[in-house]
């Protein structure tokens, strides 16, 4: 059995990391990239906005405390992420000059940094928002490690399929945080995500192929090739379409919303089919960039709808 | 070889000051969660 008294040189799998240099100390910008902070934006967007439609009341301060809690937990995510699978992100161009394949941060400092702000996040919501919150954030972060990164992600093409379901559950942890449960709001939102996330990342995985490839990742592309690629991302994005929609036949939205996702709807449709119709790379980079603003706008007019509601 | 440890000199104390802030934050976060709660927040 591994020693795990010194968790900064155990290696994990046939690309183990490259040998740690010479320890120079991880410099700040270091522990906020491992944080992996543009991921966190849209967790803690989604989050907020879920928290922000939900009936009921919270008082501000303990708000931002769930909307932090919710940040620095995705962060924790990250940085465990980040730690277990440094040896493919040394692989792959894209990671590549991430602080731990670069040899900038010790993997234990990572883990150490990465399992105290779990275990912190989860402990202040709990203590300040409520228990219901709390455990689903700690669901979200084991899922997220456990399921996606150590179980799924190196074993079969539907890891982000399962997997993406830790990056829907932040707007339902905004909902149980005003709540205190979880209604049908909260799981419609969670839907949308989890259908958003597929085509998301296979239009990134279809022009990062190579990298994946290289790296022993099996992603959709690599292990079925383009074409079924396009076909499965083409079909979640219609599958997409009526789930965006039921916010609006539940009653959590209205025609504000009701406008913005049909009309993202059909352009994220579009995009998957001139997608299906390239033989090159630029209509997934195209898509990949429009999935990312689909997400923001779908959730900002949810939540220009609910501000409207209130107001008239 | 001076001139690298001069640079780690400065990234630790860099660092010290990121986690003084972070500590202060903190302090100034759960005195606020008291109060709210206490308040029946």
């Amino acid at each position: 059995m591994a020693d795990l008294s010194d968790l900064s040189t155990v290696s994990i799998g046939p690309l183990a990391a490259p040998a740690a240099k010479a320890p120079a100390a991880a410099a700040v910008a270091d522990y906020i990239a491992i944080l992996k902070p543009r991921v966190m934006s849209l967790v803690v967007f989604t989050g907020a906005v879920g928290l922000a439609v939900a009936p009921g009341h919270l008082h501000p301060v303990l708000a931002v405390v769930a909307v932090l809690c919710i940040a620095v937990g995705a962060g924790a995510s990250g940085a465990i992420n980040m730690w277990y699978d440094r040896d493919i992100d040394a692989v792959m161009r894209r990671t590549a000059a991430r602080p731990l394949p670069s040899g900038r941060m010790l993997p234990g400092e990572a883990l150490g940094f990465g399992a105290v702000l779990a275990v912190g996040s989860v402990a202040v919501m709990g203590l300040a928002v409520n228990w219901v919150a709390a455990e689903l954030l700690a669901l979200t972060i084991a899922f997220y490690v456990f399921v996606y990164t150590v179980w799924l992600k190196r074993r079969t093409p539907q890891n982000i399929v399962i997997g993406g379901a830790a990056g829907a559950f932040p707007p339902m942890i905004g909902w149980a945080a005003v709540t205190g449960g979880i209604g049908w709001g909260a799981v419609i939102l969670f839907a949308i995500i989890f259908f958003w996330t597929p085509p998301h990342f296979w239009a990134l995985s279809l022009y990062r192929s190579q990298d994946y490839a290289a790296a022993g990742v099996p992603m959709l592309p690599v292990v079925a090739g383009p074409r079924e690629t396009k076909r499965q991302m083409l079909l979640y994005t219609i599958v997409l379409f009526p789930v965006a929609l039921a916010p609006c036949l539940l009653g959590l939205a209205g025609p504000i919303y009701g406008a913005a996702a049909t009309l993202l709807g059909l352009v994220f449709i579009g995009a998957a089919l001139q997608v299906w119709r390239d033989d090159g790379q630029m209509a997934a980079r195209r898509m990949f960039g429009f999935s990312l603003l689909y997400l923001f706008l779908i959730f900002s007019a949810l939540l220009a709808d609910h501000i409207a509601g209130a107001m008239l | 070889m001076a001139e690298t440890q001069n640079e780690r000199q400065r990234t630790l104390k860099a660092r010290n000051r990121a986690l003084l802030l972070v500590l202060l934050a903190l302090v100034a976060l759960f005195y606020a969660i008291a109060i709210v709660r206490m308040s029946g927040g």
